[in-house]
């Protein structure tokens, strides 16, 4: 049951956190100069931006369970399950970014949980 | 979005830094926290020891320093890209991943197991096929 929460708190908490940082790089706008100086002024831009904040906070959250699940899982079966996040990923997708899902976009996204399913079975 | 040849070679190489310190990052994690044991968060005094154990250990600190490396990497890239398109992208991910568990860790990757990686990969392929970006750049 644990390990479950776990997971959950991996997809849930990973997938919501790169969402929230998604839109905060999209406010701070394109990177064009990779200069050292120029980047430490990007993730200034960045850090300014409260979505980034809450980004951060989920991403923190759903490492530390990444830890706690690999204390206990093998990594071939931890990270392939973590692929769930591509459905939490779409969704994320289309109603927080406004990003449009195609059908063959959704089918992509069956396909892959489809292969996250196959690896839980195969852990057997 | 954009074609120009040089905005396909930032995202190229940002996204070939992603598939290569992700999967290194989650590897050298798995490698510390075996060495370290089952976490126990129930009793306080065991959980500071674990905290303690992890924070010197020298692999976790790899894995972690790979993993900025790939936040990033994700980071400058998301600047531009739509994430619907980075996320598929960076699946070559999931492949690393097992290859490496394989060879470095030793760990019994099954046939099943496989086929479910190549699953995952072919699906990511399917929606890495559809357009990069459907909304409007800010």
């Amino acid at each position: 049951m644990l390990v479950f929460i776990f997971y959950l708190l991996v997809i849930g908490a990973g997938t919501g956190g790169e969402l929230c940082v998604s839109r905060a790089m999209k406010a701070v706008g394109e990177v064009k100069d990779f200069r050292p100086a120029a980047l430490v002024g990007v993730v200034a831009g960045a850090l300014r931006v409260s979505w980034m904040w809450i980004g951060l906070a989920l991403m923190g959250t759903a490492f530390f369970s990444l830890l706690a699940v690999l204390s206990r899982q093998n990594v071939s079966l931890v990270v392939p399950v973590t692929a769930l996040s591509y459905g939490a990923g779409a969704l994320g997708g289309k109603f927080f970014l406004g990003e449009q899902v195609t059908p063959r976009r959704w089918a992509g996204v069956l396909l892959v949980c489809l292969g996250v399913a196959v690896v839980i079975i195969g852990r057997r | 979005m954009k074609s120009s040849a040089g905005l396909h070679f930032k995202t190229y190489l940002l996204i070939f830094l992603m598939v290569i310190f992700g999967p290194l990052g989650n590897v050298l994690l798995g490698k510390g926290m075996k060495r370290i044991g089952a976490v126990s968060i129930g009793k306080p005094a065991e959980a500071l020891s674990v905290l303690s154990r992890v924070l010197t250990s020298r692999t976790i600190w790899l894995g972690i320093a790979s993993l900025i490396i790939f936040f990033g990497a994700n980071m400058l890239v998301l600047s531009w890209a739509d994430y619907s398109y980075v996320q598929p992208a960076s699946s070559v991910a999931y492949l690393m991943s097992a290859l490496l568990a394989h060879f470095w860790l030793h760990e019994t990757v099954t046939p099943v197991r496989w086929m479910g990686v190549l699953l995952i990969c072919l699906g990511v392929l399917v929606v890495g096929r559809t357009p990069p970006r459907t909304t409007e750049s800010s």
